[in-house]
């Protein structure tokens, strides 16, 4: 067994990410938490669509969106999914680097879109003093999309630990599925967030 | 390794394994174990309960400490109880069933089980803290948002933290079963009782979600001043109700489905008959848990929800009957012509039937919207779900723990204590709740800390309290038992039962590695097609090799530990800043360990085919 | 359909009387002697579910009796094998549907008597009344007639009566098990529902949902009367003059100390819209005290001195000024006589 032996173009698998039991066991294990994410997340967006016109006198959904930053941030996100779909790539075809780089710019944007969002909610709280406790609106607002935030905080600190973690050994079939893993976290969030985009701001702003 | 291998090793050796073990069939022995306390502190509520109600205006307990008992003693049930016991049997037994050498995630099975515990002791914690939560087990807002003092806060962190644990067991599960099947166990063949274990994992893995932001939800309007509840800031109580029982409702299935499975592996070994229409079995259980996840209004049918929803959830609900009812006559169609041998672990699965069916009776009652406005909240629905839990799932996990104990321990339970313990549990429970379906109607709602004077109720809540004592007998006799069979239990061959699934086919206790060689299965019963076609024996499906194991963790029990601490500063930072150095300390020691568990490679270590061949002699 | 309705249940109760202890419970709390519309329907499909399902149950206690006599392994039969049978078409086809069959002839009715239940379209004329409930008391508002009251709720009989109730706090929810199922009632909706009692009499009602740890004690009585009855209750409550003098001395230092020690600032007496605590105007009439106490001047004592030993976390205790056992007997000697009306719960009947 050459668990630690790093691959060369003979010995790489098609899919590194399932050549083993245990990858093969982390990358199914992986969509069944991802099917759970989505009941998760299914609850938050049920809750925030009961509260989102308990504004109990405070600012309304339209009062406060503006889709422009928003729109960028959509942007920056969703170009983030594609720069690691690149990373996956490269990593199937065994090429480390271009897939560390890749990832770095999944990384650079993702902290992006974070940067955006304490942004827009430091915005809200200051010019319009809309707060987590401030009406049932804005518990549900801040829950859904800072959950979702804080899944992107979290993703960013795991992508970086596996890119330093790895950045000398390369890529074997033992880190391959973590790789790979992290990227379908990655399309996950950015789904949601397609979703929080039409539900919570769209429709805020339309509806 | 034998018993006796482990007995001549020292205390601190044997805990420390414990600590450490990702071996399923051990984690099987911690969630018995741990369940197994709980249990006994659930009982004691129970008893106390049924001591306050055994005369009319009693002042036993007082009434906030009586509403403190009430919630703990369900919760504790529920959750600290009845799923553990279920989750060490599903990992005493799935991965034998299906002839695999462990389960996918052996660290996380062994983080499952660790976060179960620590999530239960935080919430008993309550106790010894200025006192328990108080807004029963469902916890309602704002009776749950509003109760004073940290009752409720370490219900929702305890919940949280054992919750995460059962989410992670039901992934592991799952995946064991996809992936890790021996050759030849296809889907079809597997035993009804992996089955069973599959689909609850399903369940787990679709409604603990829900119960999850719930809870965050409820621990936010409590400890960090959100809303969602407070109607004065145009919070709705209502959406507790919907995700609690969004979650609640396919739990009652996490507690059904893995008994109904455990009881066809029983009836079709005991009764030496194929289950009858293996098939539909399996069908009628994914449909179970399939309407199980639309039916959960019915728990609300008198919050107002109005004709149309109430009449869609009540066919829905009414719906589930079928296939439960396809179930009970297959296991009877099962039973019919063979050759029955009724000993300990089958008469709890007999004693299963009727009590279960009049549970099911009932159920389609409670389901008919309008009657249901006379049932819901009273003692009619209490025996109604202990008809369904104890007559289902409790006489289920003890008809589980004795047909498998020999093949867990090496031992075999008393048969003459089994059976005692069996009639005086189950005259004890009959006595005890079928009485209360009269109670709820003749006007006694649940919850009630005392009922009053002339109004008809004293008799049926005396006769009541009388079973719950022969109950509690029979649970005593059952734990006597257990340490007298652990001291001078019968040693029983591999195979005691005559057994038909390919647990059988190993050795009793089953080495760490399960099979020295994957077993071929030919067959649905895949021992009892190799018995009747003369060999007695599973083929091997592969030459006698190298075994990879996983090498075991204390992380998971460290980080499981962090939550714990984490949990006491989530409490109590509301009233003192200290708090936020156990919170901080708490969540860096669970961030820190995910991270060297991360960064530091685990590629488990191999036994040799040598020290295989010198282990078999 | 009510007719041999009638006759059925009537049957089916002196069974169900045989089988069951000796009763069906006290006869103005059980649900298993209806004596209103909503009661009755419940009891119409608890009996049509019940003799389905003890159908079911017969079924398969014959089988599993007959199997446990028949195919126990017998004696010089050890090694007998039986018979290794996969399944059965055409038996398990006939489990499956006479279940849906059976389970249709419940559901039918069921969704009938839900449509039925939740039309509360004559509420346009009817007499509405607007139910709160409190931790741990209920509070009842006659719409447009400006009446309150607490505890008791009086009602004439044979008439729809639409409520539309509402909490103050937690959830709580009404149920008077002879009259009509329950109803939850919650803070951030009005739920409706109508009742209608087809006798006179005094009825237990009692809260269904956990709300405290006085929960089991938040009792009152729905007090059935006569439509006569009725309109001479309603005459007399709206002629109240809360500012009539009570007839004797010691009444009337029991009123000056009710005023003195601030009770007025939560209890209203006369049409008021103070709720904080029970309306007071009819306190001389009610069946019980704080819903559960016999109406007797010692257990009014007891309870103006320590409400917390009678009703643990209500709301009255520690919100006014001490009050000795002898201030406290003259205040209850005042509120004893509060009798605004000839209709009393005695006039119901029972």
């Amino acid at each position: 067994m050459s668990h630690d032996h790093s691959l060369n173009p003979e010995t790489m698998p098609h899919e590194p990410e399932k050549a083993t039991l245990e990858g093969k066991n982390k990358f199914l294990g992986f969509w069944f938490f991802l099917g759970g994410e989505t009941v998760l997340f299914a609850c938050l967006f049920g809750t925030y669509l009961a509260l989102r016109n308990s504004t109990a006198g405070g600012p309304t959904t339209n009062d406060l969106f503006g889709l422009e930053l928003v729109f960028i941030m959509t942007i920056l996100l969703l170009t983030s999914s594609l720069t690691s779909v690149y990373a996956m790539y490269h990593m199937k075809n065994n090429n480390f680097k271009k897939m560390q780089l890749w990832l770095g710019v999944t990384a650079v944007l993702g902290f992006a879109f974070l940067g955006c969002e304490l942004y827009e909610f430091n915005h809200y709280i200051h010019e319009y003093e809309f707060t987590f406790r401030s009406s049932a609106f804005g518990s549900a607002f801040y829950t859904l999309v800072g959950f979702h935030g804080g899944h992107v905080t979290f993703g960013l600190l795991w992508l970086l630990a596996l890119m330093i973690r790895n950045a000398k050994r390369g890529l074997n079939l033992y880190n391959a599925p973590k790789f790979y893993v992290f990227s379908l976290y990655w399309h996950f969030i950015d789904v949601v967030w397609v979703f929080i985009f039409t539900v919570v701001y769209l429709m805020g702003k339309v509806g | 390794m034998s018993i006796a291998a482990t007995q001549k090793r020292g205390f601190g050796a044997v805990l420390w394994d414990y600590l450490t073990t990702v071996d399923h069939k051990k984690i099987a022995h911690l969630y018995l174990f741990g369940g197994g306390f709980f249990f006994i502190l659930g009982g004691l509520e129970a008893m106390i309960i049924r001591i306050q109600l055994v005369r009319p205006e009693n002042d036993f307990v007082s009434a906030g400490l009586y509403n403190e008992i009430l919630t703990m003693h369900g919760t504790t049930m529920i959750f600290l109880a009845a799923m553990p016991l279920l989750l060490g049997l599903m990992n005493a037994v799935m991965p034998l069933q299906i002839g695999a050498r462990d389960v996918a995630f052996p660290f996380l099975n062994s983080l499952g089980f660790w976060l179960f515990l620590f999530g239960g002791l935080i919430l008993n914690c309550s106790w010894l803290l200025g006192g328990a939560p108080d807004a029963g087990w469902t916890s309602y807002a704002p009776l749950s948002t509003t109760s004073p003092g940290h009752g409720v806060d370490f219900y929702v962190l305890g919940l949280q933290i054992s919750g995460a644990g059962t989410l992670i067991g039901g992934i592991n599960f799952l995946v064991t079963i996809i992936n890790m099947r021996a050759p030849g166990m296809t889907y079809m063949r597997m035993p009804l009782f992996s089955w069973t274990t599959f689909i609850t994992s399903v369940l787990i893995l679709f409604a603990f979600p829900a119960l999850t932001i719930g809870l965050f939800l409820l621990m936010f309007d409590r400890l960090f001043g959100s809303a969602f509840f407070n109607v004065a800031l145009g919070g709705n109580t209502i959406i507790w109700e919907h995700l609690f029982w969004i979650f609640g409702h396919p739990e009652v299935y996490i507690l059904i489905l893995p008994a109904f499975g455990l009881f066809s592996d029983i009836f079709s070994t005991f009764a030496k008959k194929r289950l009858f229409g293996y098939t539909a079995m399996v069908f009628a259980t994914i449909l179970i848990a399939f309407l199980g996840f639309m039916v959960w209004a019915h728990h609300m049918f008198t919050v107002g929800l109005g004709p149309v929803a109430n009449s869609i959830f009540a066919i829905a609900t009414m719906a589930i009957a079928v296939p439960t009812g396809i179930k009970i006559f297959n296991w009877l169609a099962t039973l019919w012509g063979g050759s029955i041998t009724i000993n300990s672990a089958m008469l709890w699965a007999l004693g299963f039937i009727p009590t279960f069916t009049l549970g099911g009776m009932t159920g389609v009652m409670v389901a008919s919207v309008v009657a249901d406005y006379q049932y819901h909240d009273t003692y009619f629905v209490v025996a109604h779900f202990h008809y369904v839990i104890v007559g289902g799932t409790v006489f289920g996990i003890l008809a589980g723990l004795h047909y498998w104990w020999p093949k867990m321990f090496g031992r075999i339970l008393n048969e003459k204590l089994g059976k005692i313990a069996f009639w005086i549990f189950f005259t004890g429970f009959h006595l005890t709740f079928f009485i209360q379906h009269f109670l709820g109607l003749m006007g006694m709602p649940r919850r009630y800390w005392v009922f009053l004077k002339d109004q008809g109720l004293d008799t049926g809540n005396l006769i009541s309290t009388i079973g719950a004592f022969l109950m509690a007998i029979g649970v005593i006799i059952f734990f006597y038992n257990v340490v007298y069979t652990a001291v001078k239990g019968e040693k029983v061959p591999d195979d005691p039962w005559d057994g038909r699934t390919l647990e059988w086919a190993t050795s009793s206790p089953p080495a760490h590695y399960n099979f020295k060689q994957t077993p071929l299965v030919r067959g649905l019963d895949p021992l009892w097609v190799e018995k009747t076609e003369g060999k007695g024996k599973m083929t091997p499906a592969e030459p006698l090799g190298d075994i990879h194991m996983p090498n075991g963790s204390i992380l998971p029990f460290i980080m499981s530990f962090g939550l714990f601490i984490a949990g006491f500063g989530f409490i109590y930072q509301v009233n003192y800043t200290w708090a936020y150095i156990p919170l901080f300390v708490g969540m860096g020691i669970l961030l820190g360990c995910m991270l060297i568990r991360s960064l530091k490679d685990d590629h488990g270590y191999h036994i040799t085919k040598e020290e295989l061949e010198r282990e078999a002699d | 359909m009510k007719g041999w309705m009638g006759r059925f249940r009537a049957f089916f109760l002196l069974g169900s009387l045989a089988l069951v202890l000796s009763a069906c419970g006290k006869d103005n709390l059980t649900a298993l002697v209806p004596k209103g519309y909503g009661a009755e329907s419940s009891m119409d499909l608890i009996i049509i579910s019940t003799v389905v399902m003890l159908f079911v149950f017969a079924v398969v206690m014959l089988i599993y009796v007959a199997v446990l006599l028949r195919y126990r392994k017998k004696k010089g039969q050890e090694d007998f094998i039986p018979k290794q049978v996969e399944g059965n078409k055409t038996l398990e086809t006939i489990w499956t549907v006479i279940p849906i069959i059976l389970l249709i002839i419940i559901a039918v009715p069921t969704v009938t008597a839900t449509f039925d239940l939740a039309d509360n379209s004559g509420s346009k004329d009817g007499l509405n009344i607007q139910v709160t409930g409190n931790q741990y008391w209920w509070h009842f508002n006659y719409e447009g007639q400006e009446i309150q009251t607490s505890q008791d709720l009086y009602v004439p009989v044979g008439e729809k009566i639409y409520l539309s109730m509402k909490s103050s706090d937690v959830h709580h929810s009404f149920w008077v098990p002879s009259i009509s199922g329950k109803m939850d009632v919650l803070p951030e909706n009005e739920n409706k529902m109508y009742i209608e009692a087809y006798e006179e009499g005094v009825y237990w009602g009692k809260c269904t949902e956990l709300c405290g740890p006085s929960h089991s004690l938040m009792d009152f009585k729905v007090i059935v009367v006569s439509q006569e009855e009725f309109d001479q209750w309603v005459k007399d409550m709206k002629n109240v003059n809360p500012d009539n003098q009570p007839q004797d001395a010691v009444a009337q230092e029991g009123k000056s100390l009710f005023q003195q020690n601030n009770c007025m600032s939560c209890h209203a007496i006369g049409s008021s819209p103070t709720q904080i605590g029970p309306n007071l105007t009819n306190f001389g009439d009610r069946s019980k005290i704080a819903g559960i106490l016999d109406p007797t001047k010692e257990n009014l004592v007891k309870w103006i001195v320590d409400p917390e030993s009678i009703k643990p976390g209500n709301k009255m205790t520690g919100n006014y000024p001490e009050v000795s056992e002898k201030e406290a007997g003259k205040i209850a000697e005042y509120l004893m006589q509060l009798k605004p009306s000839e209709v009393t719960p005695e006039s119901a009947g029972n």
